[in-house]
């Protein structure tokens, strides 16, 4: 693998168009998990393999737009807010992880009360989580230099 | 039970790979096998027969009673630990790089005879 | 049951031609192979959610992998009378281990009648106690929550070991141990 170049022309144009449609769709399995199959753990690996996409195509040079400190920041973030809907219970509530939200009408998209937050939540934290992992996978210089 | 004896066959070809190989790479690709071949099995446990169209969400226009679904609580199992793989492979992979770094292979037998 | 059987046996021959191809970037890509056939068994035994998961976690353990094998060490071969011991001490452990799970299996229920003691419980009340559609994310996020905060866990420290592995600060200048 080259240091910063990345792969040809054809790959990062392909890249570049179809990015944010890759995007678009694990938000759209996150926010539908309570509804058809998906939810928070197939969402979070597809919001992740759009950035790792976008890595393996532009090479370091891609990193500028998601660095390694902004995954490790939202990845906290997630598991935070997981933990705070699941305390929100125990203060509001007496009971560790009430689902204090009421279930609405079915088949909504505003409804099951506390599954979206946790939903958004988890895709949060996994996704930026194995993002992490591939770069500082890529990012290790010493198997770069030895051959 | 053949299709539980064949689900632990593949769980033995892992177990061989584990065993048997001197590199690293073989001994992670060993364990990536027995760790589906696990999870298979408790979706074989949880099978209706007729069920490929009996999962178990439901619809506004329902024409499968919830009878004839097949049992939610071993997906729901299996689902957080397909994910706790992947992030036990990296790890995995990530120990073996720097194996690789210090010691210039990924041959096991030549790795318990240098001395750094 | 036919369909099960044939994409078992595709899983075991796709295991076997990873276990003794010497090119590491062909056994990866055969590893590929069961992972795949293992999501369309998944979709054909009733479990969408799964088949998903399946096959996205697939396609980024073939890049981590792919990512490992970036050297031409060619993987070596114990030569000489110990290649078939060690063959034959592998072939024993596994059919003793076989044979053993056989007198086990025989009183698991049989396939395609499960005994669902808890889960006729859970469909039968999910939608209408959760308002959840979807019944296998009613049970991991709402009846069984506590197993999500233990595999948020897991993947947290997880991803911290890799950072701790990989890390460039801290560690002692290789040059001053040659």
């Amino acid at each position: 693998m080259n240091k910063n170049e990345g792969m040809s022309l054809i790959v990062k144009t392909i890249t570049r168009l179809t990015v944010g449609l890759i995007l678009l769709f694990g938000i759209y399995i996150v926010s539908r998990g309570h509804l058809s199959p998906g939810g928070g753990f197939a969402g979070g690996v597809i919001i992740a393999l759009a950035f790792v996409n976008l890595l393996l195509a532009y090479g370091t040079r891609g990193l500028k737009k998601f660095p390694l400190m902004a995954a490790e920041i939202i990845e906290t973030i997630g598991a935070l807010f997981f933990i705070l809907i699941s305390l929100f219970g125990l203060i509001l509530f007496g009971v560790y992880f009430y689902n204090f939200l009421g279930t609405g009408r079915p088949f909504n998209l505003m409804s099951a009360g506390i599954i979206l937050p946790a939903n958004i939540a988890i895709a949060l934290k996994v996704g930026a989580g194995l993002y992490g992992i591939v770069v500082a996978l890529v990012l290790a210089k010493s198997l770069m230099e030895k051959k | 039970m053949v299709v539980y004896l064949l689900n632990f066959v593949l769980f033995g070809c892992g177990v061989y790979a584990l065993m048997t190989r001197k590199n690293i790479i073989k001994m992670v690709i060993g364990l990536s096998i027995m760790e589906y071949a696990v999870n298979l099995f408790f979706i074989f446990l949880g099978y209706k027969t007729n069920g490929q169209y009996a999962f178990p969400i439901f619809f506004s226009d329902q024409k499968i009673s919830f009878n004839q679904m097949v049992d939610p609580l071993p997906q729901a199992l299996i689902l957080t630990a397909i994910v706790i793989g992947l992030a036990t492979t990296a790890l995995f992979v990530a120990i073996a790089i720097r194996l690789y770094e210090k010691y210039n292979t990924f041959d096991i037998s030549r790795i318990r005879r240098l001395r750094g | 049951m036919t369909i099960f059987i044939i994409l078992l046996l595709i899983m075991i021959v796709g295991a076997l031609v990873a276990t003794y191809v010497r090119d590491l970037l062909s056994a990866v890509v055969s590893l590929g192979i069961v992972g795949l056939t293992q999501s369309v068994t998944m979709l054909l035994l009733g479990a969408p959610d799964l088949a998903i998961v399946q096959l996205v976690v697939e396609i980024l353990t073939l890049i981590i992998l792919i990512r490992a094998t970036i050297s031409k060490d060619i993987s070596a071969r114990v030569n000489g009378p110990r290649e078939f011991l060690v063959a034959a001490t592998g072939i024993f452990f596994v059919l003793s281990f076989l044979l053993i799970s056989y007198h086990g299996l025989r009183h698991v229920s049989a396939f395609g009648h499960p005994a669902m003691r808890i889960s006729h419980d859970y469909l039968q009340q999910g939608l209408a106690q959760t308002g959840a559609a979807n019944i296998v994310s009613a049970i991991i996020l709402n009846y069984r929550a506590f197993d999500t905060l233990g595999e948020a866990t897991i993947l947290f420290a997880a991803v911290i070991g890799v950072y701790t592995v990989l890390r460039e600060v801290g560690r002692k200048k290789s040059d001053e141990q040659k």
